[in-house]
């Protein structure tokens, strides 16, 4: 009976590292925006990448997402290299940016379908996703109304939804949650944590620090650099703080 | 692959669907040309207003302003009777040009001794009264021979002129294909830059080059509806051409729309550079409309000759790849010539083609890296 209480992904094995990281670094020029960076991520697990504007946050997930090429180091995303096989990785991942990244003038279904035809989803694959998606969302009154009409909330689960519509084993979320109000952001990690569950694993960069608390385990990047990486309990404690607030201070002092 | 292909163009479709201003763009701005260039914009007079001074009031001056007016060229608005009157219709600008025919105008003339007309034009429209007093100075000229009983002075040297290609010197001959030209520009270029631009700009981009689809793919899924819908535009320019205002397609109609296909194919690739050096729509509109419109339209030897032009300005026009794709539709339009003439115009566009992939992809890559 005990083993009831602990969260599913508890119960996953020990070596389904899904992304490992060992001294990534990216230069531009004389300016290194990452600095060897080193980390790993479990399968399932929710974790959180902190760090001001320009800390080197977005570079480090555009190298995981192969937007961009690492200067040196290693790194793997769902067993694949960063450096070799980018194609490969593209498949197994979704991504969402800060803007939604969803087409104003389409549709609710035209966006799902779209985004389902381009990862090669096929007719009946993109029916059943969208009915699935629109009833979670409930958003089945709207699904023929333009991306446009929608509340900021809405559009904001929605585009969650539509970077997971090919089943990826890992979505990054590059600040997901900026600009909506607390109320709405706390249902998008309601949103965050069913994915979890479902065993996928979550990499998200925010600046709030409220949000950190949600993560199962956070890494701060200061000046491009990983300058604490551990569960939010564990940081305050070590940082002998209340709040990820005071330890993201104390860090950046 | 196909499938995906097709995913991408539909959504494509959907965008320019529902944007009225692409909508417009793609549709109103080719009638628009036509339209302006057709009717408005031309260099041609017909029943252009003129007044006349007569001073001589006889039978001699009413034939010659009768013959004035049989050409179609003039009509006279008002027979004035003072020299007073002269600059008021001017001033109003209801005519052009006054004749003053003096009161020993018929004895003169049949007298064989030196008669003199007057003609009075409107300065301030140089190329206006320029034409008028050639029409003039031309119909005056048959008067004169139509009177003397059809016996030219036999010292005299007479120039016999024949405009080949456009005996009627009919200025669609010239707007047609200089219409295509900027069109097929406009919308290639501006449009495809725009549509990529607005990717960026929403972000949509980044999620686009994360997903499995390759950048190629992506690019050729934005461009071909925008390639299909001016190629369609090209033909309707040419059948208005040719159906409302005569302009003949002597060569080979594949030839024609071959030529067509691979200049939409060079404007598609400029669009393409202009988007890779942009990162806002306005930014994609000011590029294009300064750096491809205007010089298309006034340095392509559309609206001004090349050869008049200063040095510089010249080398400009050469660079322009509307220039040699007007060249190109002339020759086979109008000369009806055949692919060996233009060689040289079509290996221009190739090049230019080329060149501009090459420099997107370079763009590309450094964004990537």
């Amino acid at each position: 009976m005990f083993f009831w209480t602990y969260p599913i992904k508890q119960e996953t094995m020990p070596n389904t590292k899904v992304i490992q990281v060992a001294g990534l670094t990216k230069q531009f020029g004389d300016f290194v925006a990452v600095d060897h960076i080193s980390f790993e991520v479990e399968k399932g697990e929710i974790f959180g990448f902190l760090g001001a504007n320009g800390a080197g946050k977005t570079t480090a997930m555009r190298m995981l997402t192969g937007l961009s090429k690492p200067s040196s180091g290693k790194g793997k995303v769902a067993g694949f290299d960063v450096l070799k096989e980018s194609e490969r990785i593209k498949e197994r991942i979704g991504y969402m940016s800060q803007k939604f990244s969803l087409y104003e003038d389409l549709t609710v279904k035209e966006n799902i379908r779209f985004y389902g035809g381009i990862y090669g989803l096929s007719r009946n694959q993109i029916g059943t996703k969208t009915s699935q998606i629109l009833e979670e969302l409930q958003l089945s009154e709207v699904g023929t109304k333009p991306v446009r009409s929608l509340p900021l909330g809405w559009k904001q689960r929605l585009a969650f939804a539509v970077s997971m519509v090919h089943e990826p084993e890992i979505v990054f979320l590059d600040e997901p949650t900026g600009g909506v109000d607390p109320n709405v952001r706390r249902q998008f990690w309601e949103a965050i944590y069913q994915a979890a569950e479902l065993g996928r694993t979550i990499f998200v960069t925010t600046h709030y620090m409220d949000e950190a608390e949600y993560c199962d385990r956070i890494s701060i990047m200061v000046s491009g650099k990983i300058k604490a990486l551990d569960s939010p309990e564990n940081l305050k404690k070590q940082f002998k703080a209340s709040s990820m607030d005071q330890v993201f201070l104390k860090l950046a002092r | 692959m196909f499938k995906v292909f097709m995913a991408f163009v539909r959504k494509e479709f959907y965008h320019i669907l529902r944007d009225k201003r692409t909508l417009l763009i793609l549709f109103g701005m080719p009638l628009a040309q036509v339209l302006i260039f057709g009717y408005a914009v031309t260099n041609e007079f017909k029943d252009a207003r003129i007044d006349v001074l007569d001073y001589a009031k006889d039978e001699t001056s009413e034939q010659y302003i009768n013959h004035l007016q049989s050409s179609g060229n003039f009509i006279v608005r008002k027979v004035l009777v003072s020299q007073k009157d002269m600059e008021a219709g001017m001033k109003s600008g209801k005519t052009k040009l006054v004749v003053s025919i003096p009161e020993n105008f018929s004895e003169d003339f049949y007298a064989g001794s030196p008669t003199q007309i007057q003609v009075i034009t409107d300065g301030s429209d140089p190329n206006n009264a320029n034409t008028l007093v050639q029409y003039l100075t031309e119909m005056t000229r048959s008067f004169q021979q139509m009177k003397r009983n059809e016996s030219p002075d036999p010292y005299s040297i007479h120039v016999a002129s024949r405009m080949l290609y456009n005996p009627q010197l009919a200025s669609a001959y010239n707007f047609v294909p200089g219409t295509i030209a900027l069109i097929l520009l406009i919308i290639c270029a501006m449009l495809t830059s725009l549509t990529i631009a607005k990717e960026k700009e929403i972000g949509t981009m980044e999620i686009l080059l994360v997903s499995p689809l390759s950048p190629l793919l992506i690019i050729l899924g934005k461009v071909a509806p925008y390639a299909l819908l001016s190629f369609g535009n090209a033909v309707i320019v040419i059948l208005i051409g040719f159906f409302v205002f005569d302009v003949p397609v002597l060569g080979s109609t594949v030839l024609l729309l071959g030529m067509c296909f691979l200049y939409v194919f060079t404007a598609l690739s400029l669009g393409i550079f202009i988007s890779t050096t942009v990162k806002t729509q306005q930014e994609a509109m000011m590029k294009s409309l300064m750096g491809l419109m205007m010089p298309s339209m006034l340095l392509s030897g559309f609206i001004f000759p090349l050869a008049s032009m200063p040095v510089v300005l010249e080398y400009i026009g050469k660079i322009i790849p509307a220039t040699y794709f007007i060249r190109i539709l002339k020759g086979v339009m109008l000369r009806g010539v055949g692919l060996n003439f233009i060689l040289f115009e079509v290996g221009v566009l190739l090049m230019m083609t080329l060149g501009f992939l090459l420099l997107s992809w370079r763009n590309f890559k450094i964004r990537l890296e």
